[in-house]
């Protein structure tokens, strides 16, 4: 990985863009559109929820593993027929994303992570915090998740996960 | 001056509850305070844990090198399991013998001894003492005790067994042999998935905020799983009406579910099933890859939940190898550390398999993750009445085996011998 230079200059329309982009999915998930989550991937997207105690030691185990558009269709369509779990709200805080690089293909991106839980006792809890580490790519001029890597600190997945992060 | 007299009519009494176990007609019952009461947290953590019991600690793989060690723990109590020159492997309570500090911080690494931080006390990879700095003073001052014996004061080892890479330790110095204690059914599951050298795949760790034994409980319950885990019922990846066998060992304390798949007809399932809220065998899947996998065992069974007392659960779901323990953290909460695991022999498609098939299991599991939910449903529904019970009775309310899954005779079993090894009864 290489060290990011905060002195290298991104076109601020970029980073807008890039940010705008981020702020967007989290909202999605937050509000409840989880069947617009795909569309924020590629057709051949990587998406990947994995503790950074696998991530580290550069295991494969990941809570979530999706290799395809059509598998993360699956995963909601499971959430919301199958899958039996506490109603819950998530609220997703990204600080801002740090663009590492950009060439004709890929903008690498950098983001941490926080997903605040709300159960219907009304606590909020810190449910996972961790960072992105996304390639984006454009369809069509639109941005979209070429791969998502969440890696997460928080190596104790309180009850069960369900929803994405 | 007028004193009010405490009220301890209700104040749980371990023994009695033990004594007096309530009794359900037909069916079984199993008093809600055991689930709930520190009292009965506590003395498990002595007469089970650290009792005439084996715990799971590791897969040997986790540390084939000299000096590799794991931390972990046996109930709640902290141990290492490490892997000395000889590549003998020892567990040590993770505990400095000087003044208690817990001397492993790491969750696993490589070192050549063991160094607790406080005083720089240090061990060797048997846990022996090999070095108290200012043994002997400095200039003239201090100093330990002129008797003071290093091989008095080494770190508390347990007694270690392996089999087929599976590393149990023990507190007991009377417990029979591990393979005694597991018993022919579960050491032939055993030696069965660990039939060649494994390669780790990684650790999923799951909070479940609930009494352990609820999930001890949920591994022996073959009645629940087509109609919690409704992705199976679903995809017709597991059902009731297939065939599968619920058994135990002599004693009863270890349990073994299995099934085949693809051994129920559609028709089979859509009667068995016509009452049920989410049954839809229509339902398809986008990319249908995740359910791609091979028939690897020649007994064509392609599900095993082997449940071992009291802290470890063997599964192969489909292409799935996994070890899941269980780590207490009071009455009230415990942790699930899933470690999978495929062969060293394996083609990169089949590692791939494994991999993708991972996405079924796990605390984000299509088909296994409302475990967690289920206990704390349970957890949270009896909190508030803890001398009622529950009532056991699928199957017929005994602890006897079954040669179907619509039973809870395995439950029985696990509460049966629960009730002996903590009242003191029984010699394992």
């Amino acid at each position: 990985m290489p060290i990011s230079n905060p002195s290298v200059t991104i076109d601020p329309t970029l980073q807008t863009e890039v940010s705008r982009f981020l702020a967007s999915y989290a909202e999605c998930i937050d509000t409840d559109r989880l069947e617009d989550w795909p569309e924020y991937f590629t057709d051949d997207c990587l998406y990947m929820l994995q503790s950074r105690e696998n991530f580290d030691r550069g295991l494969p185990v990941s809570a979530i593993r999706c290799d395809s558009k059509g598998m993360l269709v699956d995963r909601i369509v499971s959430l919301r027929n199958a899958n039996i779990f506490a109603e819950h709200f998530y609220r997703h805080v990204l600080s801002i994303p740090l663009i590492h690089s950009v060439d004709d293909d890929n903008i690498v991106v950098h983001t941490n992570y926080v997903v605040f839980q709300t159960l219907l006792d009304g606590a909020s809890r810190t449910y996972s915090v961790g960072r992105y580490i996304d390639t984006l790519t454009r369809v069509a001029g639109e941005l979209k998740f070429k791969e998502k890597i969440a890696v997460f600190d928080t190596n104790q997945i309180a009850t069960l996960l369900v929803t994405p992060i | 001056m007028q004193t009010i007299p405490t009220v301890d009519t209700d104040k749980f009494n371990l023994a009695q509850t033990l004594e007096d176990w309530p009794q359900a007609g037909e069916g079984f019952a199993v008093p809600y305070s055991l689930f709930t009461e520190q009292d009965a947290y506590t003395a498990e953590q002595e007469r089970i844990f650290r009792g005439d019991t084996w715990s799971f600690v590791a897969l040997e793989q986790e540390i084939p090198e000299v000096g590799d060690f794991k931390s972990t723990f046996i109930g709640e109590t902290p141990v290492i399991v490490m892997r000395d020159e000889e590549g003998g492997v020892n567990v040590v309570v993770n505990r400095c013998a000087h003044r208690g500090a817990k001397v492993c911080r790491s969750l696993r690494g490589n070192v050549p001894n063991l160094e607790c931080v406080y005083h720089s006390w240090a061990y060797n990879l048997k846990g022996d003492l090999i070095g108290v700095p200012f043994r002997r003073g400095l200039k003239g001052n201090g100093g330990m005790p002129k008797d003071f014996d290093m091989k008095q004061h080494s770190l508390q080892s347990l007694r270690v067994e392996i089999l087929n890479g599976l590393v149990f330790a023990s507190f007991s110095s009377s417990v029979a042999d591990l393979e005694t204690y597991l018993g022919p059914m579960a050491s032939a599951a055993i030696r069965r998935v660990f039939n060649r050298p494994i390669k780790i795949l990684g650790d999923e760790r799951q909070r479940i905020y609930g009494n352990w034994k609820l999930y001890a409980e949920n591994t022996r319950d073959p009645y629940h799983a087509s109609l919690l885990h409704l992705f199976h019922t679903t995809f017709g990846l597991y059902r009731s009406t297939q065939t599968g066998v619920s058994k135990m060992d002599d004693k009863r304390c270890h349990a073994m579910l299995t099934a085949k798949a693809g051994s129920s007809s559609a028709a089979d399932d859509a009667e068995a099933y016509a009452d049920q809220r989410a049954f839809n065998s229509e339902f398809t899947l986008k990319d249908p890859s995740l359910l791609k996998g091979r028939l690897e065992f020649e007994d064509e069974v392609t599900l095993v939940i082997l449940a071992l007392f009291p802290n470890l659960i063997v599964q192969q779901i489909a292409n799935t190898l996994a070890v899941r323990q269980i780590v207490t953290y009071g009455p009230k909460e415990f942790e699930l550390v899933w470690t999978s695991f495929g062969y060293v022999d394996d083609d990169a498609e089949m590692q791939d398999i494994r991999i993708k098939q991972n996405n079924l299991i796990g605390p984000a599991g299509l088909i296994s993750m409302e475990d967690g939910e289920a206990v704390e449903l349970v957890q949270d529904g009896i909190q508030s009445d803890q001398n009622n019970v529950s009532y056991i009775g699928m199957g017929g309310g005994r602890s006897e085996d079954a040669d179907h899954l619509v039973t809870e005779g395995t439950i029985i079993g696990f509460w049966e011998f629960y009730q002996n090894i903590m009242s003191g009864e029984r010699k394992v």
